[in-house]
């Protein structure tokens, strides 16, 4: 049953629901994919022994003719950085190793209420600080379409068991990009909703005001049935939006649909086009855009001025509210603890120096600093109003385009080792991605082809006001149908086999 | 702007002042890392002092991009995580509490 693993979530879900295939038949190929590829690809951490239980009480439930959701029965991965009770948690650190949480997050939670079937958890770079799952520590995750190359980070594991048919469907989140740019070097979908639209409760916090849990694709439209679980408000969380959110895979099955783009106002935010970018990803960005005017698409530039101040505003916020959030991890309620005799501070210390890696010690460190007494008005405080502006910058692009868009990252996928000893090179490649997160509107990024010059696969980026999106299935459904009825197959279905 | 253990804003960052703020973040870091970190901090904070360049008095500052007022919900008694289930994932605990090794030095 290998072609199992091939079918779009949305596809499995239709032959589950009228009974060609059990979820159990479902689960054990994607469990079988796993075995086969994972030990290349490493995209999974811990692998769900209970995976085939979960699927035989579905099916059980279904043959009794149970009313079930849209997508029960069909396998998802989950990031690491979500609690899971009877799972492993450990958010790519060492100082979490063999952590079980006594309790789901609640996009975990949804998600069995929905009756998925949850795999097992994915690899990210440790507490998601990174962009290429190299600063997990437990090794890399390769990337399914060359091996010497990044998945993407922190989401790299999400990413790549979608991009190498390991699972239909993925969690992630995205703090400054760990679902986008991810999906932009795999080739896969991935949407950070609008902050407030999914819940954080369970999600092992990096940077409370910029962290957004979401979904992990092949297409438009499995993100959006995936959105539509996982969504909507929690009493938990004291960020979550009491909206009433549409249904996105309605938005996504209307854009799939729609005959054209007229009276679509698309902003191109110049300060992203491109400055200095890879030139088969700017190619590839402005193909898509030629193909949206062909559509009837209205393409309008935009100015963000304050842009070039978000990498810089982003590596003092993130930094200080991670060296906040990290700190309970200090030997007492959970996770390792330190050998050293001596008080419990020097017991703590020597844990935090054991436990953490190279990149999580250099942003405490920063955050630190940042917060420290005399330091904090010149850069947490100016942070703060740079994160004003650029809201602004985008309040003001959105009066004149209903969506924005860019590419989704500077560059392909680049090989292991290339950026790791240079942490500023490494931050800049989150330069398209991190403005969303800074003011909370929502970002999907999407496969829009390879680059002729290394046959990689390139992102595009679509941007809505916050609370809308919707509007990132519509145009990404109709994007999508549009470049595949140009190629006659999907992106990925051109991918080197495994 | 008063002199902190860190030295004056825009001090140049040096071993010492990494070592301050490893203690403070209660990570015992060891001389080659404090090196390397010292040499990798001034070359961050340079790149994100440009944050200053624009943040003028009359910007309002942004901490939260939604911001919610008055969140509460209903005080009502629920399940909460056992005991047990509380120290199931503690280094080490007496079965009823966390347990620690001395709080205060022998100098203290």
């Amino acid at each position: 049953m290998s072609s199992l693993i091939h079918l779009t979530a949305s596809a499995l879900a239709e032959k589950l629901s009228t009974g060609e295939v059990s979820s159990v038949e479902a689960t054990q190929a994607h469990l079988d994919r796993i075995a086969a590829v994972d030990g290349d690809i490493h995209a999974f951490l811990h692998v769900n022994a209970e995976a085939i239980a979960a699927a035989t009480d579905i099916d059980a439930r279904r043959a009794a003719g149970e009313k079930l959701g849209p997508l029960a029965g069909v396998p998802v991965a989950i990031k690491d950085v979500l609690c899971t009770i009877g799972m492993p948690s450990t958010a790519g650190s060492k100082i979490l190793e063999g952590w079980i949480p006594p309790y789901d997050a609640t996009p975990v939670a949804k998600l069995k209420a929905a009756g998925l079937i949850a795999l097992g958890k994915t690899n990210m770079d440790e507490f998601a600080m990174g962009s290429s799952t190299e600063h997990s520590a437990y090794g890399p995750t390769r990337n399914p379409w060359d091996l010497s190359r990044i998945p993407g980070g922190s989401g790299g594991g999400s990413a790549a068991a979608v991009a190498a048919f390991e699972a239909p469907l993925a969690l992630g989140s995205d703090t400054g990009g760990s679902i986008r740019q991810p999906a932009a070097v795999t080739g896969s979908v991935g949407v950070k909703p609008t902050y407030g639209g999914v819940s954080r409760y369970g999600a092992i916090a990096l940077a409370s005001s910029l962290d957004q849990v979401g979904p992990v694709a092949r297409t438009v439209l499995d993100a959006a049935m995936l959105h539509d679980v996982i969504g909507g408000h929690d009493p938990r969380d004291s960020t979550s939006l009491t909206d009433v959110w549409p249904s996105f895979a309605a938005a996504a099955r209307e854009g799939a649909r729609a005959e054209n783009l007229k009276g679509l106002r698309v902003g191109v935010v110049k300060e992203l086009d491109s400055p200095g970018f890879q030139p088969g990803v700017s190619q590839r960005f402005h193909e898509a855009l030629e193909l949206l005017t062909a559509a009837g698409a209205e393409i309008v530039e935009v100015s963000a001025p304050h842009f070039e101040y978000a990498v810089a505003a982003y590596y003092v916020i993130l930094p200080a509210e991670a060296s906040s959030n990290l700190a309970k991890f200090d030997s007492v309620r959970f996770g390792m603890r330190s050998k050293v005799s001596g008080t419990v501070e020097d017991v703590m210390a020597a844990t935090r120096e054991a436990g953490f890696g190279p990149e999580v010690k250099r942003r405490i460190i920063l955050g630190t600093y940042a917060l420290s007494a005399g330091y904090y008005d010149a850069y947490y405080g100016s942070a703060q109003k740079v994160r004003t502006l650029i809201q602004r910058d985008f309040a003001s692009a959105f009066e004149k385009a209903d969506v924005l868009v860019s590419p989704s990252a500077p560059t392909t996928a680049f090989t292991f080792g290339e950026k790791i000893d240079d942490p500023l090179a490494m931050y800049l490649n989150d330069v398209t991605t991190i403005p969303a997160n800074l003011a909370g509107v929502p970002g999907m990024g999407l496969p829009i082809g390879l680059a002729p010059e290394d046959g990689l696969p390139v992102g595009f980026q679509i941007m809505a006001p916050a609370r809308e999106d919707a509007r990132l299935y519509k145009l990404g459904a109709t994007l999508e149908r549009l470049l595949e009825d140009g190629w006659g197959r999907t992106l990925l279905s051109q991918a080197p086999t495994l | 702007m008063s002199e902190t253990p860190l030295g004056a804003y825009g001090a140049a960052i040096t071993t010492d002042v990494v070592s301050h703020l490893a203690n403070l973040a209660r990570i015992a870091l060891t001389p080659d890392e404090i090196v390397k970190l010292t040499g990798e901090l001034g070359a961050i904070v340079d790149a994100v002092a440009k944050v200053s360049e624009v943040a003028t008095p009359d910007v309002p500052p942004t901490s939260h991009p939604i911001p919610l007022v008055n969140v509460f919900r209903p005080d009502i008694p629920g399940v909460t995580l056992t005991t047990a289930e509380a120290l199931a994932g503690a280094p080490e605990h007496d079965g009823s509490r966390f347990k620690v090794s001395a709080i205060l030095g022998e100098e203290q």
